[in-house]
C-alpha cells in the first residue's frame, strides 16, 4: 500500500518537474495561435518592417518598425548608461569596498531590485521627466532619453549582482599571482580579473538588457507613447511592450488589432528567449 | 611612464562614483516617497472605498485585491514549484531532459511581464472562459513566479548535506520518506525565503494583471474568485496617468503603501535567510 502511494507521489513529482517545459511551450503556442492570425491581413515583411502603426484606421496599418525602433532606442540608451556604471559598481563592491560597507551596498542594490516597476515609473514621471524637459528645453520631458535613464536603473541591480558573482568566482590564484608579480590592485583587476570573468559579466549584461527589453509599466509612464518613427533620442517613442499594454484594452477579442498585438507578443517572446538562452550558455561555458 | 598608483587612484575614484550613482538615487527615491506619501496615510485612507472616481476616499479594495491575488498566486505556484524543485534536486539525472527543464525555467524567468499578461488573457480569460477575474489573475501571476520558487527551493533542498540522506536511506527509509521527513524540514527556511520573495514580486507586478483581472474603479470588495478586483500596482498606474486632478499626496500615498508592502516582504525574507544561516547545524 505504501509502495503504491509512493509510486503515485513520485510520478506527481515528475509531472511537476516537467511543468516548466509545459508552461513555456504552452505560452509560445497560445501566443502563436492568436498572433499568426494577423498574417492573413498583412505579410510578415510588412508587419516587421512597415513604418506606420495605425491599427484603428480603415484599413489598418500594422507595421511595427516604429515600435521596434522605440524599444531599440530605449534599450540601447539604457545599455550605454547601465553597463559602465553597473560593471563599475560590481568591481567596486567585489574588490574595493571595505567589508562593512559592502553589506550595506549589497542591501541597497537588493532594495533597488525589489522596487516595483510601476513605482519607479511613477517616480520617473514626477522627477525625471520635468528635469529632462527643463534641461533640454523641450516641449515635453516624455522622451526616449528619460525612458533610457529609468530603465538603466532597473537593469543595474541585475548587472551588478551577476557581475559581482562572476568577479567573486575568479580563482584566487589569478589575483594572488598578479599581485605577487608586482601589479597594483587596479592593474590586477583590469588586466587579469575582468578578462577572466568576462563571460559571466557578459551574461550579467545580457540578463540586464533582457529585463530592459521586457519592461512595460515604467516605459509606458515616461516615454510618451508616440507610436511613430522616432527621429532623435529626445523625442517621445513607444516600445513594443507599451503598445501591447496600452492598446489591448481597446482591441476587441478576435479582431485584427487583437491578433496584431499577439504577434508583437510573439516577437517579444522570441527576443527574450534568444537573449536569455545566450546569457545562460555564457554563464555555463565559464565553468 | 605613468605612475600606476595614480592610475589606480583615478580608476578607483570613478568606480566609487559609479557605485554612488546607483545607491544614492535609491535612497532618494525611498525618501521622496515616504516624505510625500506619509501625509496621505491615515486609517481612512487604508480602510475606505474610493469615491469620486478615486479623487477621495481610500484604497482599501486595492489592498484587498492585491492580497487576494498574491494568495491565489502562491496557492498555485508553491505546490507545483516545490515538487518541481524536489524533482530537480532529488530525482533528475544529468541528461538532456534535465537541461531542457533548466532551460525552460530560465526562459520563464525572462519572459516579459506583459507577455504573461497576453498569455493569461488568451488562456484563462478567453479560452477557459474564466473572464477577467481574480482566478485568471492569480493563475497568471502564479506561472510568473514559478521560476523564482523553483530556483530558490531547489537551492534550499540542494544545500541539505548529502550525508543526511545517506543516513536515512541506510536505516531503511524509502526515498520519498527521506525527502519528506529529513530533507524537506531542513530546507524549509530557504523555501520560505524564496516563497516570500516570489510573493513580493507578484504583489508589485502590473502588466500581467492589466488584462486578466484589474478593474479601473470598483468601490466594493470582490465577492468571489470570478469577480474583477482592484490591485495596488494597477491603481497607482491609473491614478498617475489616467485620472486628472488627483491630489498629489494620494498618488504618493498609494506608491508608499505598495512600496512598503513589497519592501516589508523582502525584509522578512532576508531576515529569515539571515537567521537560518546563523542557526545552521551543519
Amino acid at each position: 500500500m505504501r509502495r503504491l502511494k509512493e509510486f503515485i507521489i513520485e510520478k506527481l513529482i515528475l509531472v511537476c518537474g516537467l511543468a516548466s517545459i509545459f508552461f513555456v511551450v504552452l505560452i509560445f503556442l497560445f501566443l502563436l495561435k492568436e498572433g499568426l492570425a494577423v498574417f492573413k491581413t498583412v505579410s510578415p515583411f510588412n508587419f516587421l518592417f512597415g513604418k506606420s502603426w495605425y491599427p484603428i484606421s480603415e484599413p489598418a496599418q500594422l507595421g511595427i518598425l516604429p515600435l521596434i525602433l522605440g524599444s531599440l532606442m530605449v534599450t540601447v540608451g539604457a545599455a550605454i548608461i547601465s553597463i559602465p556604471i553597473g560593471v563599475g559598481c560590481a568591481i567596486y563592491i567585489a574588490e574595493i569596498a571595505p567589508l562593512k560597507i559592502k553589506e550595506i551596498l549589497k542591501a541597497g542594490i537588493e532594495l533597488l531590485a525589489a522596487i516595483p516597476s510601476v513605482v519607479l515609473g511613477f517616480i520617473g514621471m514626477v522627477t525625471l521627466v520635468p528635469l529632462v524637459k527643463t534641461v533640454f528645453h523641450l516641449p515635453t520631458g516624455l522622451t526616449a532619453l528619460s525612458g533610457s535613464i529609468m530603465l538603466a536603473f532597473m537593469a543595474m541591480p541585475t548587472i551588478v549582482s551577476i557581475a559581482e558573482d562572476a568577479l567573486y568566482s575568479v580563482p584566487k590564484i589569478y589575483k594572488e599571482g598578479a599581485l605577487a608579480l608586482g601589479a597594483t590592485h587596479w592593474q590586477t583587476i583590469w588586466r587579469v580579473m575582468l578578462p577572466a570573468a568576462s563571460s559571466g559579466i557578459l551574461a550579467a549584461v545580457m540578463l540586464g538588457i533582457g529585463r530592459v527589453i521586457g519592461e512595460t509599466m515604467a516605459v509606458m509612464m515616461i516615454t510618451g507613447n508616440a507610436a511613430v518613427m522616432p527621429n532623435s533620442i529626445l523625442a517621445p517613442v513607444r516600445t513594443l511592450t507599451a503598445t501591447i499594454a496600452a492598446e489591448m484594452g481597446e482591441a476587441v477579442v478576435g479582431a485584427e488589432h487583437y491578433f496584431a498585438l499577439f504577434a508583437i507578443g510573439v516577437v517579444l517572446f522570441v527576443i527574450s528567449f534568444a537573449v536569455n538562452v545566450t546569457a545562460d550558455v555564457c554563464l555555463h561555458k565559464r565553468q | 611612464m605613468k605612475n600606476p598608483y595614480r592610475t589606480q587612484n583615478i580608476a578607483f575614484f570613478f568606480l566609487l562614483v559609479a557605485t554612488l550613482l546607483i545607491v544614492v538615487p535609491v535612497g532618494l527615491i525611498v525618501i521622496i516617497i515616504i516624505q510625500k506619501g506619509l501625509p496621505a496615510i491615515n486609517w481612512q485612507f487604508l480602510s475606505e472605498m474610493p469615491r469620486q472616481g478615486m479623487r477621495a476616499g481610500g484604497i482599501f479594495p486595492a489592498i484587498v485585491g492585491t492580497i487576494y491575488l498574491v494568495a491565489g498566486a502562491i496557492i498555485f505556484a508553491l505546490p507545483i514549484g516545490l515538487l518541481a524543485a524536489v524533482y530537480l534536486s532529488e530525482y533528475s539525472k544529468d541528461n538532456m531532459l534535465t537541461r531542457l527543464i533548466k532551460l525552460a525555467i530560465v526562459n520563464l524567468a525572462g519572459v516579459p511581464s506583459v507577455v504573461y499578461g497576453l498569455f493569461g488573457l488568451a488562456l484563462f480569460v478567453v479560452f477557459f472562459k474564466f473572464g477577467a477575474s481574480i482566478l485568471s489573475g492569480s493563475l497568471t501571476l502564479g506561472i510568473m513566479i514559478l521560476p523564482v520558487i523553483i530556483t530558490t527551493s531547489r537551492e534550499a533542498l540542494e544545500s541539505v548535506p548529502y550525508s543526511f540522506r545517506e543516513v536515512s536511506l541506510s536505516l531503511g527509509a524509502s526515498k520519498w520518506q527521506t525527502i519528506r521527513h529529513i530533507v524537506f524540514p531542513n530546507a524549509i527556511p530557504g523555501i520560505l525565503t524564496g516563497t516570500i520573495l516570489g510573493l513580493g514580486r507578484a504583489a508589485g507586478e502590473t502588466a500581467p494583471i492589466l488584462f486578466t483581472v484589474a478593474a479601473f474603479y470598483l468601490p466594493r470588495l470582490p465577492k468571489s474568485i470570478f469577480d474583477q478586483a482592484m490591485a495596488l500596482p494597477y491603481h497607482l498606474y491609473v491614478i498617475s496617468t489616467q485620472v486628472p486632478n488627483v491630489d498629489e499626496k494620494t498618488r504618493y500615498g498609494t506608491a508608499l503603501v505598495l512600496l512598503a508592502l513589497v519592501l516589508f516582504m523582502n525584509l522578512v525574507a532576508i531576515i529569515i535567510r539571515y537567521r537560518f544561516r546563523k542557526k545552521k547545524k551543519w
